[in-house]
């Protein structure tokens, strides 16, 4: 029998606001544990939360963002459980009254474009971190609340995902999204993105669904997508054999490759979930979302749109260049100093990503600004260097944060473009070799290819390349 | 003789510099010394702070700098509010040994103010009961007849200002916890409308009813007491953003042509016949006073003490969840605990926490649970909105609503341990008003035939303390009841 997969995902996002969404504190990653607390978010007793409204104004701007509808008047809910990471015993979270819904948003695979349906965007507070001690003399485990309370979003789609290929793209598509917005770091690697699938499969052509099962602990998109893969070959073969798949909650091993079974009392959860009673409602009236929706920024598919309409770009130049905001904001300041946008977008596609991937840095974080760029373009296209001998200048660029004419200028690296100089240094390379010389005369082309390496070689690389190539030709014809 | 007075006496003496704040707090812990072994009032007392606050109101006196009306005059407090570096409770062994390291808005309020702290006061466990029998430390007695309870769960903030241990004090009422045993005590005792009060550093009950209030020996008191505490707090999102009034003014005014109210619903059957008819007392004077006396009907009434034990013991399960053995207070130790979580947090709830709350705890976790929530705290929260209905369609009418406070004088103590829900029905008149969340006052209105006090309550629209304290005072200063002494 043929099953087909139907995937729903669960992202939660930190958002890079200064403080905390219920009190003061910094949320700044990487602190000494315990030091970006206060009483409020320790949970000590007798204290309150107040909400930060620039959390509410940042899920305005991924709702709207996400096409979810922003409701009038929403309310959180505590979400209550018992975990040493969760200091007052319950989450504030949001329940059955969300900020955003109903929202999509759009993926391309394999040059179709897709919409997946955003159930909904809330909001609610992060939990504490556990540090469990690796000593096996000293078992015991320690309680991070730094993060307690940084503000989170969680962002649910409907479950219209129909391939681990799809969840990836659609990671990749909301992850761009939530750039382009700067509300957060997006970085799974420290946490500030979360993503849990829920997963069931159903024979080809029916209408229900199967039973799901509910996936947990991938830290990439990547994991996500072979979490998934696994998943949907694990249930197959029960359904296969006759057997049913649990609804159960199951965690990825990265090691192991393989999704395992949560001890199901853990998971065994009523959450009971009631109207939090120390926050009045969010009132957020039409006048602040229509003043959002003016500032919202450009958007990933808009910015795609104007940077092939506005620069004449091919589509994968454009699907490179905005894949990372950054990139793009490089790519339309370069191109205030250089005229050539193809130029800049092909440097950029190759040799700066390139770089910037190598050194697993933001192309911000390069020591090659947008302006030095260009200069080192402008110089190739005057003919100063080559554009190979460029490509050495850049990695020294890169190196030492020096602009390009300076590099080219202290190495000596000015093209050789000087006809009588060129003359002579052909002629001595022709009598040195007069079997290339013969094979070209008989039609061997290759052979022409030989004698400029040797003239670029006794050049340092420095001769003009065009101008080599005119002379030789008229030198053995 | 001093610690007898009232704070407005006590204010005259300070400002004319013929008592020091120092004499007088060192006069009011030489009388705890002699009475509080009987009584049981405190839990925590802060007598060196206190001496060295005391000194610090007596020079603001002397150099005529921040003297506010209340200035000087020591106060006590319930021991489930926060003040900085001092032992904070809930008469629980599950707080046995925590020091908040930050101050409640109300204590700044009263520090900024310049009033003296005593200490702190015993209570119900987190404010669960109506005897301050469940306290995990002791029993406090009423200081009108040993034997009998104080009222709860504010009974150590109400005893401490009966026997003149304190010559103010403030609580904390989520079903009546201020009022009822200001009544049982024969003081005043006041619940603002919600969100008067900040509820910042006030250890929750239930986050939707809790308000703290004054207790005092007389109205005045209550009203300078009141406009100490009472303002919007930025901390607190449920505070009211709104000015206080000027609720001295308030005072000394007549209440001629005041339409008060009498809820039928609260005259009931198994109601004391000494307070009903105190009650019924105090509603001719009301109108030998000039106001206009007239029958109402608040229909739900009968069903605002079902309603409140789902909404608090559901807001409470979660507001106690905190209390899990891994941050601060009590950690259950021993095999099968040390190395086991789930064991850990089990017996310190199991240990940590007494019968009543631990009760409270069952009964919000069971009606929030799935399958339940609708049938039990949905559908609470309806009839609360009714019974808000039921306010609102009688403050259209009335200025002042008139009712008793508790349906009996002071209980013995044990006679209702065994059996909660004679011990829930003390707070039957208190309680739709905290599911209103309107202001209410109860005052002396009598002594029954034993010699105990009884309370009147008077509610007010939301807001209108101001009122409630204009009538509450015209009633006092027509009667002797604030002056009769419990020793």
């Amino acid at each position: 029998m043929n099953y087909e997969p139907v995937i729903g995902l669960e992202v939660h996002v930190q958002l890079s606001t200064k403080t905390k969404i219920f009190c003061g504190c910094s949320t700044n990653f990487g602190a000494s544990p315990n030091t970006q607390t206060c009483p409020v978010c320790l949970g000590l007793p007798g204290v309150l939360p107040v909400l930060n409204k620039d959390v509410v104004q940042r899920a305005i701007e991924t709702a709207l963002a996400t096409n979810c509808n922003v409701v009038e008047r929403c309310i959180f809910h505590r979400k209550n459980y018992f975990y040493p990471d969760l200091p007052k015993g319950y989450q504030i979270s949001q329940y059955d009254m969300p900020l955003g819904e109903n929202g999509w948003i759009q993926i391309k695979l394999d040059g179709k474009v897709k919409k997946i349906r955003i159930t909904r965007v809330h909001m609610e507070e992060d939990a504490g971190k556990l540090i469990h001690s690796e000593n096996s003399e000293d078992l015991r485990s320690r309680v991070d609340l730094n993060r307690a309370g940084v503000p989170l979003l969680e962002i649910v789609s409907e479950p219209d995902i129909s391939s681990p290929e799809e969840a990836y793209q659609y990671l990749v598509s909301l992850k761009q999204i939530l750039e382009y917005l700067e509300i957060s770091d997006c970085n799974m690697e420290e946490g500030s993105l979360r993503c849990d699938a829920n997963i069931s499969i159903r024979s080809v052509g029916e209408s229900g669904l199967g039973t799901k099962a509910e996936l947990k602990n991938m830290n990439s998109f990547k994991g996500v997508q072979k979490a998934l893969e696994y998943e949907i070959i694990r249930q197959e073969k029960l359904l296969g054999k006759g057997e049913k798949v649990v609804q159960e909650t199951r965690l990825w091993n990265t090691d192991l490759n393989r999704t395992e079974s949560m001890r199901s009392k853990e998971e065994a959860h009523d959450y009971r979930y009631f109207p939090e009673p120390d926050l009045v409602n969010i009132i957020v009236d039409k006048e602040w979302v229509s003043k959002t929706r003016r500032s919202l920024p450009e958007l990933p598919q808009a910015r795609r749109d104007r940077l092939k309409n506005e620069y004449g770009l091919s589509d994968y130049d454009v699907e490179v260049l905005t894949m990372d905001k950054r990139v793009a904001d490089y790519f339309e300041e370069c191109s205030k100093y250089f005229p050539n946008c193809k130029m800049i977008a092909n440097w950029i596609t190759g040799d700066v990503l390139a770089v910037s991937k190598d050194r697993k840095i933001s192309i911000n974080d390069l020591n090659v600004s947008p302006k030095q760029l260009g200069e080192l373009l402008g110089l190739i296209e005057n003919g100063t260097i080559s554009g190979k001998i460029a490509k050495d200048v850049f990695q020294d660029m890169v190196c030492t944060g020096k602009d390009a004419k300076q590099v080219v200028s202290e190495k000596g690296l000015v093209q050789l473009s000087d006809e009588r100089e060129l003359v002579s240094i052909i002629d001595k390379i022709i009598k040195q070799n007069p079997k290339p010389v013969n094979d070209f005369r008989s039609g061997k082309q290759n052979a022409l290819g030989f004698l400029v390496g040797q003239i670029m070689k006794e050049t340092k690389g420095k001769a003009n390349p065009q101008v080599v190539n005119r002379i030789l030709k008229s030198k053995l014809s | 003789m001093k610690h007898t007075l009232t704070a407005h006496e006590l204010t005259k003496l300070l400002i004319s510099r013929d008592v020091s704040s120092e004499e007088l707090t060192r006069a009011v812990y030489e009388h705890i010394g002699k009475t509080d072994k009987q009584i049981g009032a405190y839990i925590t007392l802060t007598k060196d702070t206190a001496i060295e606050q005391a000194k610090e109101a007596d020079k603001r006196i002397k150099e005529k700098r921040g003297v506010a009306p209340l200035t000087g005059i020591p106060i006590a407090i319930k021991d489930n509010m926060c003040v900085k570096d001092v032992l904070c409770t809930c008469a629980s062994k599950m707080l046995n040994d925590f020091v908040p390291p930050y101050n409640a808005t109300v204590i700044n309020k009263l520090r900024e103010n310049g009033l003296v702290f005593l200490g702190k006061t015993n209570m119900d466990e987190f404010a669960m009961g109506s005897s301050t029998e469940t306290s995990c430390f002791k029993i406090t007695r009423n200081p009108w007849d040993t034997n009998a309870i104080p009222g709860g769960s504010s009974g150590g903030s109400a005893a401490a200002v009966a026997s003149d241990q304190a010559i103010l004090s403030i609580g904390s009422d989520t079903g009546g916890s201020i009022r009822q045993p200001a009544s049982h005590c024969g003081i005043v005792g006041m619940k603002p409308t919600y969100g008067r009060v900040s509820r910042y550093g006030l250890v929750a009950f239930a986050s939707s009813l809790d308000q703290i209030g004054p207790l005092t020996k007389d109205v005045w008191d209550c009203a300078a007491l009141l406009e100490v505490i009472s303002g919007y707090d930025p901390l607190d999102s449920t505070s009211l953003r709104m000015d206080s009034p000027d609720y001295m003014s308030f005072l000394n005014k007549d209440i001629k042509n005041i339409k008060i109210g009498v809820p039928k619903e609260y005259f009931i059957e198994g109601i004391d016949k000494d307070v009903e008819l105190a009650v019924k007392g105090a509603i001719k004077k009301l109108e030998k006073l000039g106001a206009i006396i007239e029958e109402v009907s608040l229909p739900h009434t009968e069903y605002a003490v079902a309603t409140y034990y789902i909404i608090a013991p559901a807001e409470a399960s979660a507001n106690l969840a905190r209390y899990d053995g891994v941050k601060y207070g009590y950690r259950a130790k021993g095999e099968g605990v040390d190395n086991d979580l789930l064991g850990m947090y089990e017996n310190t709830r199991k240990e940590g926490f007494g019968a009543e709350v631990k009760r409270r705890i069952m009964l919000g976790t069971h009606t929030l649970s799935s399958g339940y929530y609708d049938a039990y705290y949905l559908k609470a929260q309806k009839v609360r909105t009714l019974i808000k209905q039921d306010f609102d369609k009688a403050f259209k009418k009335f200025d002042i609503l008139v009712t008793p406070t508790s349906p009996t004088p002071a209980f013995k103590i044990g006679e209702k341990t065994d059996d909660p829900l004679q011990m829930y029905l003390s707070d039957i008149f208190t309680i739709p008003t905290n599911l209103a969340g309107l202001p209410a006052i109860s005052l002396p209105c009598g002594l029954n035939k034993n010699g105990l006090p009884m309370g009147l309550q008077l509610i007010g629209d939301y807001f209108d303390e101001g009122k409630i304290l204009q009538v509450a005072h015209a009633f006092e200063q027509s009667t002797d009841f604030h002056r009769s002494k419990a020793i």
